[in-house]
């Protein structure tokens, strides 16, 4: 892999892409603050820039390269047009400091939306500062922990979770200040509602759920659940990542949920860009209203401003509005599909999953046999001596299709978490359960094919090892003059 | 749908082969409570043309573009590239997701390999993250990690922070229970740092700091003892300036927008986050390391895992998973774009067109800069009278100038922060120096 460092280059010392300063230095500048040593940032011209990096992209796998069936992170079809949308200079030009007659069209759709996610959530209030899933769980833990302080309740410091969590739970609580402890999933995979009463007490927050759960599978007890929570005065998280298995269909606040977060770049088709910017609205329930972050929006009939006089609100979690640019996308998305389509999205979501999981489960160990959501686990357990799930992983890649996420949930053993989405159509299904299946046949018959995968990508198995002990993270350059 | 490939006949057949007769069907293991309460949204389909058509409906509500901007405050409005957009645009990029499978994921992980190499020679450090949500999360992870490090519970703050740093670190401080002191500023406009506390597990500071001031950092961290050096800083500002790295700084965070980014009403943006290499265990957020493949050829990988939520969940050292990987993209060819020394004669462009404003308005009488410290390209001008008044007739002459109430919070009452990049022309400047004269 070359890097930029590495491009052999002959463009000028300056790009010409803005005007050049009048002098040599800054005038005025005393050389105790002046920079000593010259930036070691390579200065190719346009055309060796764009090859570099457009033979870059071309190393990449995206959902627009093919199926990208990664479990819990809802790879759907990003639209172009919202791409475009985000893109106009009177959305991407304006500066967050502007006053609020001068961005009524920014704060009408922010507006807009917080309408939009609340109803989706059957909840009483949304903020979309939060800039990411997990930042939604970290501001969600803040209010939690900001209700119980008003409450006078500080005894309350422990969060529980089932053992199938997402990692981000345990840590973004653990960042909340708050200490964690683990609910073992029942045999059905689900929360084990004696468990679930035995844990509860007075030190007990909240409980963070994912909905339907890591497995898929929907927490069919979900009512007795938060209502037990709710009985031993804790509150309710729900981890929106899964909400593509039911949008349109079911609402979270009706299954007693006093904090919801949005994943926009999950649910809502923005592109996730190789890892963010995503978005994480935050839902609560009426209680903890005071409690969300400043600004907020409101509407007077002067039109809409934003409201900074919040006095019991946490604070702030991002320096603004969160990433505007990206409700701007999920926004054009709810428009495009109204109600019906967001029905449909679930609907084909689920579809999808259970027929894929239909297929795989005769080829493949399904640990858990039943009715999936949006996605589903299978495990690598077993299909043929010295091979792994990460093997099965590597060769996929050789028929071209992005690995599904794998060791996760941690409660299967050598886990595949697949989950398709709407945007696949049942012959990407049916070519990609093929795959699956011969790669089963291979795994029997010649092992090598697996373990020496993949042989089609840009490079052949990377050594993570060698990474983790001996960590390279910046350009080595070599010094000047040798 | 458009968005949705299945056909009514392949859900027929699909429904077929698992051996159910409807969609609802599908959804039973739902409580039949819970979808009975369900309500639609009164939210019509409409065509992609009508998207179009509402989108730029809101887009002329929007009157910003009308003015010429001297906003600035941590978000800057600089020239980007078409290469910069025309390369993020490139689908392979921006519909992938973090780099789990490196053999497919070369071409982010790579470019995150440059662009922590970038950063680190910026900031002048040894290691550089894959990027934070925003240079405000940055700045509160910063604190978190210096506390970690420092284990004294406490961390002393210039008063001199962006107030929107100042308002997330905060927030965040609260929450794990580390006490902030205020450490305040000097009648330079730099933080005087003759009284500062003991005890403290880390200093922040800002350059250029909340009044445009150039903070001086000789000498800090000496006089620190054991507490950590955390810096954000400008980064287009460090490729003129000492970056704080050289001044033996621990963590230098920043917001990367200036690097090839829109405003976007405030988001995204771009958290900059480099350390030394002593602290890496500690550092929060994605590091991109070289490695091998099996053929002994190079590649990229995500490194130090053990650090993050995947893996180590409520040991983790942050809980951050998605950041801001396609703008640290963008950044990246944007610094490639320019090259350094492109880099340091925009930086120098900068730092020409606000002194030229600035010399301009300390001639007129009553008017001067509120601090006698150099500036990079933001300047705070004291008044005469309201000056939030003369904000406001700056408006109507089509000029943006940021309030004031954020600087007589920060006790410079009477003044204006104007931010000057090198898309503000001499003829703007002009002509805003005129208005001015109007305004007064």
């Amino acid at each position: 892999m070359r890097t930029i460092f590495e491009v052999e280059r002959s463009g000028s010392s300056d790009a010409g892409l803005v005007p050049l300063p009048r002098s040599a230095g800054a005038d005025g500048l005393p050389p105790s603050l002046a920079r000593k040593r010259a930036l070691r940032i390579p200065s190719l011209s346009e055309p060796e820039l764009v090859r570099h990096y457009t033979w870059l992209s071309t190393l990449n796998f995206g959902v627009d390269s093919g199926f990208y069936p990664l479990g819990s992170c809802t790879m759907k079809y990003n639209p172009k047009v919202n791409e475009d949308l985000a893109r106009l200079p009177a959305f991407a030009g304006a500066h967050p400091e502007a006053d609020a007659d001068l961005v009524q069209g920014t704060l009408a759709f922010l507006f807009e939306m917080t309408r939009l996610l609340r109803e989706m959530a059957g909840m009483a209030e949304v903020t979309l500062q939060p800039a990411a899933g997990a930042h939604g769980e970290l501001t969600g833990m803040f209010l939690v922990k900001r209700y119980f302080e008003e409450q006078g309740e500080t005894k309350r410091t422990r969060i529980l979770l089932p053992d199938s969590a997402h990692g981000t739970n345990p840590s973004s609580a653990a960042i909340a200040g708050f200490s964690v402890s683990q609910l073992p999933s029942g045999r059905d995979g689900m929360v084990d509602l004696a468990a679930l009463r035995g844990a509860l007490d007075e030190t007990v927050a909240a409980i963070m759920l994912t909905v339907p759960n890591t497995l898929g599978l929907f927490e069919e007890r979900i009512l007795e659940v938060t209502q037990a929570v709710h009985k031993a005065g804790a509150l309710s998280y729900f981890d929106g990542a899964n909400l593509n298995a039911y949008v349109g269909r079911a609402r979270p606040g009706d299954m007693g949920a006093d904090v919801f977060h949005f994943n926009l770049h999950k649910t809502l088709s923005t592109p996730h860009g190789g890892g963010g910017p995503g978005a994480g609205p935050v839902a609560v329930s009426e209680p903890l209203v005071e409690f969300l972050p400043a600004p907020r929006i409101v509407k007077e009939s002067s039109g809409l401003r934003l409201d900074w006089n919040l006095p019991r609100s946490i604070g702030s979690v991002h320096s603004f509005y969160g990433n505007v640019g990206v409700a701007l996308k999920a926004y054009a998305y709810l428009l495009a599909l109204g109600d019906a389509g967001l029905r449909e999205v679930s609907g084909n979501a689920v579809l999808n999953a259970n027929y894929l999981q239909e297929r795989l489960k005769r080829t493949f160990r399904l640990p858990y046999d039943r009715l999936c959501k949006h996605e589903f686990v299978l495990s690598g357990e077993g299909i043929a001596e010295g091979v792994t799930t990460l093997d099965i992983a590597k060769r996929l890649i050789d028929y071209g299709v992005h690995p599904p996420t794998v060791y996760f949930p941690l409660i299967v053993h050598e886990a595949l978490m697949i989950e398709p989405t709407e945007s696949e159509s049942k012959g990407t299904l049916d070519r990609f359960a093929g795959a699956m299946e011969t790669i089963a046949a291979e795994a029997k018959r010649s092992p090598e094919l697996l373990h020496d995968a993949p042989q089609k990508a840009p490079v052949r198995r990377l050594d993570q090892t060698r990474a983790a002990r001996q960590p390279v993270l910046t350009h080595p350059f070599k010094e000047r003059g040798a | 749908m458009r968005y949705i490939p299945n056909t009514d006949a392949d859900r027929e057949a699909m429904l077929q082969a698992i051996g159910r007769s409807s969609l609802e069907e599908l959804f039973s293991d739902i409580p039949q409570a819970v979808r009975a309460s369900f309500r639609p949204l009164d939210l019509p389909a409409r065509s992609e043309l009508e998207v179009v058509e509402a989108a730029q409906g809101l887009a002329r509500a929007n009157r910003y573009g009308d003015y010429v901007s001297f906003l600035g405050g941590g978000v800057y409005d600089h020239y980007v590239p078409s290469v910069v957009g025309q390369v993020a645009s490139r689908s392979e990029f921006y519909t992938a997701y973090t780099p789990y499978q490196p053999e497919v994921s070369q071409g982010t992980l790579t470019a995150m390999f440059e662009f922590q190499t970038m950063i680190a020679e910026l900031f002048g450090m040894e290691i550089a993250n894959a990027s934070m949500y925003d240079g405000a999360t940055a700045l509160a992870e910063a604190v978190l990690m210096a506390d970690r490090v420092g284990r004294k519970g406490k961390v002393a703050v210039s008063r001199a922070l962006f107030p929107h740093l100042r308002r997330v670190v905060s927030t965040y401080a609260w929450a794990v229970g580390i006490e902030l002191v205020e450490v305040p500023c000097g009648a330079d406009g730099r933080t005087d740092l003759s009284a500062l506390s003991q005890g403290v597990s880390a200093l922040v500071l800002q350059t250029p700091n909340a009044f445009g001031v150039i903070e001086d950092l000789s000498g800090v961290k000496e006089r620190l003892g054991e507490a950590l050096l955390v810096v954000s800083a400008n980064p287009i500002a460090c490729a003129l300036l000492e970056p704080p790295g050289a001044f033996g700084a621990d963590i230098v965070v920043g917001e990367g927008q200036p690097l090839g980014l829109s405003p976007s009403f405030g988001g995204p943006l771009l958290g900059l986050f480099a350390s030394r290499e002593a602290y890496l265990r500690q550092m929060p957020g994605r590091l991109v390391s070289r490695t091998l493949d099996a053929a002994g050829q190079t590649g990229y990988v995500l490194a130090a895992q053990t650090r993050e939520q995947h893996i180590r969940r409520e040991k983790a050292t942050s809980n951050i998973c998605t950041n801001a990987a396609l703008c640290a993209l963008s950044a990246t060819v944007y610094m490639a774009s320019l090259g350094a020394e492109g880099l340091r004669h925009l930086a120098l462009l900068n730092w020409e067109r606000a002194h030229d404003l600035a010399a301009k308005i300390a001639t007129f009488p009553g008017y001067s800069l509120a601090f006698k410290a150099p500036f990079f390209n933001e300047v705070t001008v004291r008044m005469p009278g309201d000056a939030e008044r003369t904000r406001l007739r700056l408006k109507e002459a089509g000029f943006l100038v940021g309030s004031s109430k954020p600087l007589a919070a920060l006790g410079v009452p009477n003044a204006l922060r104007f931010a000057v990049t090198e898309k503000r022309t001499p003829e703007e400047i002009d002509r805003l120096v005129l208005a001015l004269g109007g305004a007064r």
